[in-house]
């Protein structure tokens, strides 16, 4: 299998606070990953290092074998390493629609009917709501669209981060639902989650960060049932 | 008719600014021997406010960065645009053109300052950005009450702190000092005011309604997302901020060319927030809010004058029942029931 993003050895500080100590994982092309943890593991740190707004003191970042730890944060994206931030960062004041467009920035000339038509099939509800200014969307709308523009920028890896929070039980599984159809239609996907019961149930592999380390890694199912997993992260 | 229509409301708007300055200064220039000599001569102002307000909404409504040392800019354009057309007077008689590339030099050295205190200060946000641009107006204050320009046969002479220049027989100094500019030659006109102003207008609506517009309102909007998205923040920031600081510039030399002397301490921090309260009482972002505000806050101290000594009371007054008014949201109801009233009638007639 072909290797998609490799990180080694990554050492992140924030000021005199060490966050990141030493973490080594790598994404295979077509996989689904999961990091999971507790609140301050890191595993916000570990994406916004990847996708260069934090930089690494030491180790190296290297997507499709390009190594990434000296490139700026929005070159990284035209490489097809598209970064879904926490918390539905959308452009409020624009429709539903522009946010879209506005995912394509990194594509020249206009963006293409044909990606649109791809998004608003993943995501029938933005196409109801193409119009409608993005700061009046449900939060789960809203999480849907930051993911759709993300789409738009045609990623080769998409990166979400947490996309699960702040949503009702019934959003979040329509949400992870959404991740497993697009991981079928061919996009790798590296998920960062809190809530790692769903999202170890849908990950091929899945690595457990404790205080900036990764303590464990496995398949997505085996860790599930692994006694110490679940008694720290699925409560027994 | 059918053709505004299809238009963009935003599009529209801006035709809509266009037409309104048009036919303000055809009015004018209809009017003008009808009109007071105070208001005349405030004509070349209120133009070169406009520009300065315009200008600044790009910062603070476009970018949304706040700024305080817009009038910082204007100083750099008014003292170098008078230099340059010292220097070009006996090159160039003809005056407009000598006015016009005055103004292009003006901005030119605005822009460069504008490039260079961007570098530190977009760094950094909200509040710290706020209070480095002030830092920025005053420290070009002090730099021209200190500086000694003169010419002479030989060229240009420059010098800091004292007059160094040793002018040569003939010569004269342009810049000197606390005292600032003398003996500037009167070539500013309303028509160039104008000129500047729809320049101005045609700059900052194509660079808001282009591509790289979108990416500044993007980083407005929500700098992570737009980052998210592949946009390099510091390069639009720069953009907007520098074509923010060459159009302040060119106004310093509009503004600067309409008087006899001008000394630095005329372009200070009340200034630049004069500017700001065009700005804000405008509408952040509305570009036609701003030459309103401009226009109608420039006359509004001078149709004061009654008053007398509480002249700055009123003005203070005024502005807070604006302020207020256009806030109250009984009112503002109001007028959306007219404006809705206003389209409804519209559609009517085209139906019919």
């Amino acid at each position: 299998m072909e290797t998609i993003l490799k990180v080694d050895n990554i050492n992140v500080y924030y000021g005199s606070i060490h966050a990141i100590k030493g973490v080594s994982f790598q994404v295979e092309k077509g996989e689904i990953v999961t990091l999971i943890g507790a609140n301050g593991a890191g595993k916000s740190t570990t994406l916004n290092t990847i996708s260069g707004l934090l930089r690494s003191k030491t180790g190296s970042v290297s997507f499709m074998g390009e190594e990434l730890s000296r490139i700026a944060p929005h070159k990284i994206v035209a490489k097809g390493l598209a970064l879904v931030p926490e918390g539905r960062r959308v452009f409020l004041q624009m429709t539903t629609q522009e946010n879209l467009e506005m995912g394509a920035y990194t594509q020249s000339g206009k963006p293409a009917e044909s990606d649109l038509e791809m998004v608003y099939q993943q995501f029938p509800r933005l196409k109801e709501r193409r119009k409608q200014v993005a700061g009046t969307l449900s939060g789960g709308e809203q999480q849907m669209l930051a993911m759709g523009r993300a789409l738009m920028s045609h990623p080769q890896l998409l990166m979400l981060d947490e996309p699960s929070m702040g949503l009702a039980p019934i959003l979040v599984e329509q949400i992870f639902e959404i991740i497993q159809s697009l991981h079928k239609s061919g996009t790798t996907i590296l998920l960062v989650e809190q809530n790692a019961q769903a999202a170890l149930s849908i990950a091929d592999r899945g690595y457990v960060l404790e205080t900036g380390k990764i303590v464990t890694t496995g398949i997505g199912k085996e860790l599930l049932e692994s006694p110490a997993i679940k008694k720290a992260y699925l409560g027994g | 008719m059918a053709y505004f229509k299809k238009l963009g409301k935003t599009a529209r708007r801006n035709y809509l600014t266009y037409g309104l300055v048009i036919l303000a200064f055809v009015i004018l220039q209809v009017m003008m021997g009808s009109l007071s000599s105070s208001l005349k001569g405030m004509l070349v102002p209120i133009c070169a406010y406009v520009v300065m307000a315009v200008s600044l909404n790009l910062t603070v409504g476009i970018l949304g960065e706040l700024s305080l040392g817009h009038a910082g800019f204007m100083s750099v354009g008014a003292f170098m645009g008078v230099v340059a057309a010292a220097s070009l007077q006996e090159i160039i008689p003809f005056a407009p053109v000598r006015l016009a590339i005055s103004m292009v030099v003006g901005a030119a050295f605005a822009a460069v300052a504008g490039f260079l205190i961007g570098i530190p200060v977009l760094r950094l946000k909200g509040d710290y950005l706020a209070i480095v641009t002030l830092a920025f107006g005053e420290i070009i204050k002090t730099i021209f009450t200190n500086l000694y320009v003169g010419l002479d046969g030989s060229g240009l002479h420059m010098s800091l702190l004292e007059d160094k220049t040793d002018l040569a027989e003939g010569g004269k100094l342009i810049i000197a000092g606390p005292m600032g500019m003398g003996g500037i030659q009167k070539i500013s006109t309303f028509s160039a005011g104008f000129v500047l102003v729809m320049v101005t207008l045609l700059i900052v609506f194509n660079l808001v309604k282009s591509r790289d517009g979108r990416a500044i309102m993007a980083i407005r909007d929500n700098r992570i997302a737009a980052e998210s998205i592949g946009i390099n923040i510091t390069k639009y920031k720069m953009i907007a901020f520098v074509t923010s600081a060459a159009l302040a510039g060119a106004a310093g030399t509009l503004f600067a060319m309409n008087y006899s002397t001008i000394v630095a301490t005329k372009f200070d921090f009340n200034t630049s927030i004069l500017v700001l309260v065009f700005v804000v009482l405008g509408g952040l972002g509305n570009m036609l809010g701003s030459i309103i505000a401009a226009a109608v806050l420039t006359i509004l101290p001078e149709a004061l004058r009654q008053f007398a000594d509480y002249r700055m009371l009123v003005y203070a007054i005024v502005l807070i029942l604006v302020m207020l008014a256009t806030n109250n949201p009984t009112l503002r109801a109001y007028l959306d029931r007219f404006k809705n009233k206003f389209r409804r009638r519209n559609s009517k007639k085209e139906a019919v």
